[in-house]
């Protein structure tokens, strides 16, 4: 049984202090929502549960493990989906997620024929062919979402997974959770749509906002954060 | 496990390989930088011969160390600006792995012309023919160090602002040995010294460059991703 947990966790990006205190516990089967205003620091965590920011204080774990101690099987578990597409425009739809299937792990079936289910998946097997410029931004969007299913990993972290998505993939993507969340995966997602997923966790980022200013969590004096 | 690395590590070369072929003209432009910028000094400094044939070995390098840094933008740039960056570096294949792959690619399109066209540079700046075989010798061990160390320097330099101008101070520093002893061994094969210390000693940072620079490359990369 996988558990992923987050202990007092705390974020700093620049001088700003994003988030203090995080703590949450997500296990196998679990979907959870990021919830909160912009700029609440919802990016900010789904990157620092990823491993790509480490955390200014705080202990992130897997069944118990620190993650930190040991970042690269950590990174074999987690599949990141960010703001950016990774999208090359010279490279077809299928290089571009042969590429990323190619560096994940190994397994039974041949790389190719998971890349053409994946593609068939999210309804780009038509356009398997075609370089990444030609792609629309919807389009895109979907050819990442195929890359999740490319490489199997426990946990999804998905940052607005939905931006640019017509409604039928919309639906596609809760069928894509569901599947995963059966098969024992964790979700952590943050987005503006309304998502259909049964039972939901919720994380509200903004209430771990820092109620002191910047300068006290640090330890500096008043004068000494103004300059 | 093994397999599976190697794989990974093919698999990086082959894709910025097929990148580079098919946005075409990056390769060729350094190739045409270099060969232009080594004609400029028989304009400048007249076309003396005896003064091109003692300045030859030292044109070729300079300028070939000018085109492999003008090259560097494009090693980690574009993947930086995409997210392809950020999935790398949370792919399973160790950091360092896929910092040499994408180095040994950005050699093979760059440091590689760079030694095809050097002998026909040394023929046209009347280099006495004795020295072609050790300036390709030269540049053969030579090239990679510049792709290495200027990965290092590209990488720090992402997301700054102008950082083609904060690369060169950066890396060109550190090509002056790269320089010192690939001019070295041309100037003791034109006048029959023993070339083997000069070339020894490039392999000796080869070496070094090949086991620190994808270790620092890959900590600057971690630290853009960021």
């Amino acid at each position: 049984m996988s558990l992923f947990t987050g202990h007092d966790l705390i974020c700093i990006r620049g001088e700003r202090v994003v988030f203090t205190g995080l703590t949450f516990t997500v296990r196998a089967g679990d979907a959870v929502l990021v919830v909160g205003p912009n700029g609440c620091g919802k990016s900010s965590f789904l990157r620092l549960a990823a491993g790509l920011l480490r955390p200014a204080a705080g202990t992130l774990a897997w069944e118990e493990a620190d993650v930190w101690a040991d970042r690269e099987s950590h990174h074999a578990r987690v599949h990141y989906l960010g703001h950016h597409d990774a999208v090359k425009p010279v490279l077809t739809a299928r290089e571009n997620l042969m590429f990323w299937g190619r560096l994940g792990e190994q397994h039974g079936t041949p790389l190719h024929r998971r890349v053409d289910d994946a593609l068939a998946r999210v309804g780009l097997d038509h356009l398997a062919d075609l370089p990444g410029r030609f792609l629309s931004a919807g389009q895109k969007r979907r050819l990442n979402l195929a890359r999740l299913l490319v490489v199997p990993a426990p946990l999804w972290l998905l940052d607005e997974p939905t931006t640019a998505l017509d409604r039928e993939t919309v639906a596609e993507v809760e069928a894509m959770l569901a599947e995963h969340r059966r098969h024992g995966g964790m979700v952590m997602i943050s987005t503006h749509t309304d998502l259909r997923l049964t039972d939901p966790g919720y994380l509200q980022v903004a209430d771990f906002a820092p109620a002191t200013p910047a300068a006290d969590v640090l330890g500096l004096e008043a004068e000494d954060a103004l300059i | 496990m093994n397999g599976s690395l190697l794989d990974a590590f093919v698999g990086i070369v082959r894709r910025d390989l097929r990148l580079a072929l098919r946005q075409g003209a990056d390769s060729i432009m350094v190739v045409a930088f270099f060969v232009i910028a080594a004609t400029l000094f028989p304009f400048g400094v007249g076309p003396e011969p005896n003064l091109l044939a003692r300045m030859s070995a030292g044109v070729v390098w300079v300028t070939a160390l000018l085109a492999a840094m003008l090259s560097l933008d494009r090693l980690f740039q574009a993947d930086y600006e995409d997210g392809s960056l950020e999935l790398m570096v949370l792919a399973p294949p160790p950091l360092m792995l896929t910092v040499l792959a994408k180095v040994t690619a950005h050699w093979l399109t760059t440091g590689l012309p760079l030694i095809v066209a050097a002998p026909v540079l040394a023929l046209l700046l009347n280099m006495d023919p004795s020295g072609f075989g050790v300036l390709v010798l030269g540049m053969l061990l030579g090239t990679p160090v510049l792709s290495l160390v200027g990965a290092v320097g590209a990488a720090l330099v992402l997301g700054a602002r102008r950082g083609g101008v904060l690369v060169s101070l950066l890396v060109l520093p550190l090509y002056i040995p790269v320089l010192i002893f690939g001019v070295g061994a041309v100037d003791a094969a034109v006048t029959n010294l023993a070339v083997k210390p000069h070339l020894m000693l490039l392999g000796a940072l080869l070496l070094a460059a090949l086991v620190l620079a994808p270790l620092a490359a890959a900590a600057a990369v971690r630290q853009a991703v960021e």
